[in-house]
């Protein structure tokens, strides 16, 4: 019986188109535009000015306060301007662009492939490291991660657990840098243990993923404190408190965060950036980028250069579909869509995903016939149907009573309503009109 | 390149629908449609038609004329409500008086709470309730079971085991005593359908397989009914086992009337019932607590359509205190 | 029969005993409040709409009654009516408030502002300013999905299907419910304006000049042409976008004329008194200097007697309509010129009729003769020409 989280989910079809690419590097554009807000938090500073040059993985931007990351070239080149581009969304946000000029690193990473397994840093070293190369959560959520190693005063972890789920359909990255890049993981996780001072890691892996579970098992029984846990193919299986909740049982309270529970969770691809961090001194500027969607001639997992314009990535995957309806930067559930296709990729970018309008289409919405599907589908406990007649009437403090600061936005409320009302899009409005409340009250 | 979609997440959909789920139960409708044909014949058809097509129509006329919107009778649920309205009256009734039924239904059950989604009140059970207090005679006189080759309006009429169960518990027989009668027809033929009573009252196992294609299909879930059986055998049971001779077991309420009807297609529909699980329990305890109390002491012989049309005024207010389980 | 009796005797006995017990326990327990309030209240026209910034009618004249002044007070439903009326009761004085309109400051309807992409999600205004840009290249306009609609009480705005904008009706009692839902601050609460004549910039955008006119044909682009054009310093440019103060604005229009690329909107004006056949829109810079020759149709000639309120001497320019033909050159500089007009609309409105050519011309004379008398400085403009030849 594999484990799982206790309250609703959905299965949608998994249509994991890219299974089984192998990794390829996507050659490097003629220029990159880096996003300085590539985080959640402050955007960082720039530290260098139009017309220098930079090597690979230089510091360009420095974090702007603690809840902030630092930010590395992608590439070598002269830095042509630090401007406002305009992002994926539409709206302009700053962003240094670099004209690529060869392909040369910074003296102090280590290029060389080879595998290194013991780790010589203390732990307040890692966390530095970490901290320098600007690493942030790579499976979407891009926080900071060395303010999740750096709990506050009296909060112990006790369990590190590694989100190796990638529950969202047709997302791939995660499943192949798995299955490549094991054993790299394997002391990334061991970095982060001792990082956290926990004395047991678990991985959570979907049973989609057998091999990948199979291949991490037989790593991990060479290794002490580190259990791998597969995991019922279900969505949200990868949300941060569905994963603990699954893996070690623990239900984070409503407000809470996991560290109250002893847990500390990261994504399985931050871990692999920690172990190019703490190993290879190498800072965060690449990622692997799933290219799919059912009109894509090859699908595929990429190794990109945080910079590169999507636009690259969607040509080397054989181009924009004729039937493109929909571009979404990262899985269905919770992508976002979206309209500038010559937006670059960023830390967070895990996929780009191409729905021809067959599959994009939304239906008109009709009157909700209180089928009670949304409640039953519902993994935090809420009534989704309740949530949205509260927000389109503006009743703000009733959501607040109703607990919508508990939606982790995962969407399966309007993925499974039978009269396809926009649910979540009302649940959003009204999260973030009540968050504002509460802010205005304190 | 056409221009692209923009729209907040998730960017796809389970492809259900109103029409999924309202066509699965007019599927989980034909095994027990099949039997009342069978057992009552040319009746069953007409009253079965002219229901539905009434319900359509007047549907159709309202949506059209008096709210002036595009209708949109073929959703599914005015054809359920047609259905169901037929299988809660008897197989003689007056083409007529069905017409008027269905207006009731449709007109006051349905469109005047603001149509599909908005009502309080199960559209069916209105129908049936109103045309059970303006045509009492009408509503109660039950054709006799004669087959496929039963008449329509001339068929042999006689009562339903609860009424004759009523009635001989009136004029001061014991329970034993009515059950060795020759009056009573026998557990079996309750269980296959081989009663007097209202179309839908047929037979309990068209019904039971109607239920688990339902629940195959994810359309419903199994607490509502379930726990309506279970309230009823318990309450039932507890009241027998008090006294055997005044109060009748517990099966015979599960097999006959309109308890398996009602308990599977009539309170789960999803406009009128609760939307949580431990709502749905609640809901259901209160529907099987009320048939027994209305079949037992009260005046009429049937209590379950009274039973569900309470216990959905109540759905508000279980909606509102029955919360789902948080997650933390 | 007894029955009856003792029935009735009884009844009426505890009606009696209730009946007092419930005076004084409606005495003991009396809310003392000032007879006042509920004076004011039964003036104010209960709609409770919280146009006055108050929940419902009766806090208002809480309000009302409870502060020394009535500032800050005014029911925008209700009016000056209702407010003088109030003042009256109360005995204190009010101030005359002009009465405002809810102004939808988008211009940018399909044909202005192309559209870029399609939104499929939730007809919300707040739902998808929240997600991106919208579906046009400009981050500011109006998205067209009736949030405004949505939060109006009294049916006074309404979208229009064809240009995807809002239009706000006479219905308006600038209770602010529209301004307050509109995500993007585009509706602003202007005064209404005699005769309902308004003018204001039509454009929220805040981008620089280019970026801005790329998204829109009607956009603000910031250059300052009207700040520069208006003689009551009634227009101010922030962040590239000009704003019109509508306490300072005479309503000359001269800032309409100068607009390069017509984002400043006049609304209910009669039509301009020359009517040009000119492909619009073009930038149409003010020259005295060039005359081109025009074709005039029905010249409209705002004649003003009255010059009282001079504050300089004003160099009236009479324009001199020229009836000749057109030529069909390049025409790019078109002679528009005005007398400058002292803001009496009464004057303006009595004589905005169409007036025959040769009336003009009659007219014209008289009138140079006038000013000449006055002020024998004046020149007309053929004069300054031959002047300068």
């Amino acid at each position: 019986m594999l484990k799982t989280f206790k309250l609703g989910g959905i299965h949608p079809r998994e249509n994991k188109l890219s299974a089984g690419e192998k990794i390829k590097a996507l050659p490097i554009p003629e220029q990159v535009v880096i996003p300085l807000s590539q985080h959640i938090g402050a955007p960082a500073t720039p530290v260098v000015q139009k017309g220098d040059t930079v090597k690979t993985g230089q510091l360009i931007a420095q974090a702007a306060g603690f809840v902030s990351a630092n930010i590395h070239s992608s590439v070598s080149g002269t830095v042509t301007a630090i401007d406002y581009v305009t992002d994926a969304s539409g709206l302009s946000k700053l962003a240094i662009t670099i004209k690529v000029e060869e392909d040369e690193w910074i003296p102090e990473i280590d290029k060389n492939n080879k595998f290194l397994p013991n780790i010589t840093l203390s732990k307040e070293e890692i966390i530095k490291a970490i901290a320098n190369a600007g690493i942030v959560g790579m499976g979407g959520a891009t926080f900071p991660t060395q303010v999740k190693l750096t709990p506050p005063p009296g909060n112990k972890a006790e369990f590190l657990i590694i989100n190796g789920v990638e529950c969202e359909p047709y997302l791939t990255s995660d499943h192949q840098v798995m299955l490549e890049k094991a054993e790299e993981i394997i002391v990334g996780i061991q970095s982060l243990m001792k990082a956290i001072d926990a004395k047991k890691a678990i991985i959570g892996i979907e049973n989609n993923k057998e091999d990948a579970i199979e291949h991490f098992q037989q790593i991990a029984n060479r290794v002490l404190g580190i259990e791998i846990c597969p995991l019922k193919i279900q969505y949200p299986q990868g949300g941060e408190k569905q994963l603990i909740q699954a893996t070690i049982g623990r239900s984070v309270a409503s407000g809470a965060l996991p560290i109250s529970v002893g847990a500390v969770v990261q994504n399985i691809g931050t871990a692999f950036a920690v172990y190019e961090a703490v190993m290879k001194h190498k800072p965060l500027f690449e990622r692997v980028v799933t290219v799919t969607g059912k009109s894509v001639k090859s699908p595929g997992n990429y190794l990109c250069r945080i910079g590169t314009p999507i636009s690259q990535l969607i040509a080397a995957a054989g181009g924009l579909p004729d039937d493109t309806s929909k571009v979404i930067g990262g899985g269905p559930m919770m992508g976002r869509s979206m309209i500038n296709i010559d937006s670059p990729i960023t830390k967070g970018t895990s996929g780009v995903l191409i729905i021809n309008e067959k599959e994009a289409a939304r239906k008109t919405a009709r009157n909700c016939i209180r089928c009670g599907k949304c409640v039953s589908v519902c993994t935090m406990g809420l009534e989704p149907y309740l949530l949205e007649k509260l927000a389109v009437t503006n009743m703000l403090e009733s959501l607040e009573i109703e607990k919508v600061m508990d939606c982790i936005e995962c969407g399966s409320c309007s993925y499974t309503c039978p009269a396809a009302r926009p649910l979540l899009d009302y649940i959003r409005l009204g999260k973030g009109r009540t968050a504002t409340m509460i802010r205005n009250r304190k | 390149m056409n221009k692209l979609f923009i729209s907040p997440s998730p960017h796809i959909h389970s492809g259900d629908s109103i029409e999924k789920n309202m066509y699965g139960v007019l599927i989980a409708l034909i095994p027990a449609l099949l039997c009342s044909i069978l057992l009552f014949g040319i009746g069953a058809i007409i009253v079965s038609l002219t229901a539905v097509l009434s319900c359509l129509f007047f549907e159709y006329m309202i949506q059209t004329f008096l709210l002036k919107k595009r209708a949109s009778i073929f959703d599914g649920s005015a054809i359920i409500t047609g259905l169901l309205l037929a299988f809660n009256v008897p197989s003689n009734l007056p083409v007529w008086i069905i017409i008027i039924g269905a207006l009731v239904a449709i007109g006051i059950g349905k469109m005047s709470f603001g149509g599909l989604g908005c009502n309080i009140f199960n559209p069916a059970l209105v129908g049936r309730v109103f045309l059970l207090i303006s045509f009492p005679v009408q509503m109660t006189t039950w054709p006799l079971v004669e087959g496929i080759s039963t008449a329509y309006i001339d068929a042999q009429t006689g009562a339903t085991p609860l009424a004759l169960l009523k009635e001989a518990l009136h004029t001061g027989q014991s329970v034993s005593d009515f059950l060795t009668s020759e009056t009573f027809i026998g557990y079996r033929s309750m269980l296959l359908g081989n009663i007097g009573g209202s179309l839908g009252e047929g037979s309990a196992i068209a019904i039971l397989i109607g239920f688990c294609y339902m629940l195959f299909r994810k359309i419903i879930t199994w607490h509502i009914p379930v726990s309506i059986f279970a309230t009823v055998i318990v309450f039932a049971g507890i009241l027998h086992l008090s006294n055997p001779d005044q109060f009748v077991d517990p099966f015979f309420h599960l097999l006959s009337g309109g308890m398996m009807l009602g308990a599977i297609f009539m309170a789960t529909d999803y406009v009128t019932s609760p939307m949580s699980q431990k709502g749905m329990i609640i809901f259901g305890v209160g529907i099987g607590i009320l048939t027994v109390v209305i079949r037992v002491f009260g005046a009429y012989p049937e209590g379950m359509s009274f039973a569900i049309l309470i216990m959905n005024a109540f759905t508000p207010l279980i909606n509102r205190y029955c919360k789902p389980t948080r997650f933390a | 029969m007894s029955t009856i009796i003792i029935t009735i005797i009884s009844l009426c006995a505890i009606g009696v005993v209730s009946a007092v017990i419930l005076y004084f326990v409606a005495q003991k327990f009396k809310v003392e409040e000032d007879p006042r309030i509920d004076v004011v209240d039964g003036l104010l026209p209960s709609v409770n709409c919280g146009g006055c910034g108050y929940p419902g009618c009766r806090s208002l004249a809480e309000a009302a009654v409870k502060s020394d002044t009535l500032d800050g007070i005014y029911c925008p439903v209700g009016g000056a009516d209702t407010m003088n009326k109030i003042a009256e009761a109360l005995g204190r004085e009010i101030k005359v408030e002009a009465p405002k309109i809810a102004v939808v400051k988008c211009n940018g309807n399909c044909d202005n502002r192309p559209r870029t992409s399609q939104y499929d999600g939730a007809r919300s205004c707040a739902i998808q300013h929240s997600l991106y840009i919208g579906d046009t290249a400009c981050a500011y306009g109006c998205l067209g999905c009736g949030d405004c609609v949505t939060a109006c009480t009294f049916d006074a705005i309404d979208m229009d299907i064809t240009t995807g904008l809002p239009v706000v009706n006479e219905k308006c009692v600038a209770c602010g419910a529209c301004v307050k839902a509109c995500p993007r601050s585009i509706i602003e609460l202007r005064k209404k304006g005699p005769k309902d004549r308004r003018i204001f910039v039509s454009c929220v955008n805040k981008d620089k000049g280019g970026v801005a006119r790329k998204s829109c044909k009607v956009a603000c682009i910031g250059c300052g042409k009207c700040v520069k054009e208006c003689p009551f310093e009634a227009i101010t440019l922030e962040n590239n976008l000009a704003y019109i103060d509508f306490e300072k604005c005479r309503l000359c229009r001269k800032c309409v004329a100068a607009c390069p690329t017509n984002a400043i909107q006049e609304v209910n004006f009669p039509a301009r008194k020359v009517e040009v056949n000119m492909p619009k829109p073009t930038p149409t810079p003010k020259t005295v200097e060039k005359t081109t020759e025009v074709a005039i149709e029905t010249p409209k000639v705002e004649l003003d007697i009255k010059m009282t309120r001079v504050e300089e001497p004003v160099e009236v320019v009479v324009e001199t309509p020229q009836v000749s033909t057109i030529e069909e050159k390049q025409v790019e500089t078109v002679q528009v010129t005005e007398i400058e007009t002292v803001p009496s609309f009464q004057a303006e409105e009595q004589q905005a009729d169409a007036i025959k050519t040769e009336e003009i011309q009659a007219e014209l004379a008289k009138i140079t003769e006038a000013l000449r008398e006055e002020n024998p400085e004046l020149k007309t403009q053929e004069e300054v020409k031959t002047i300068n030849n």
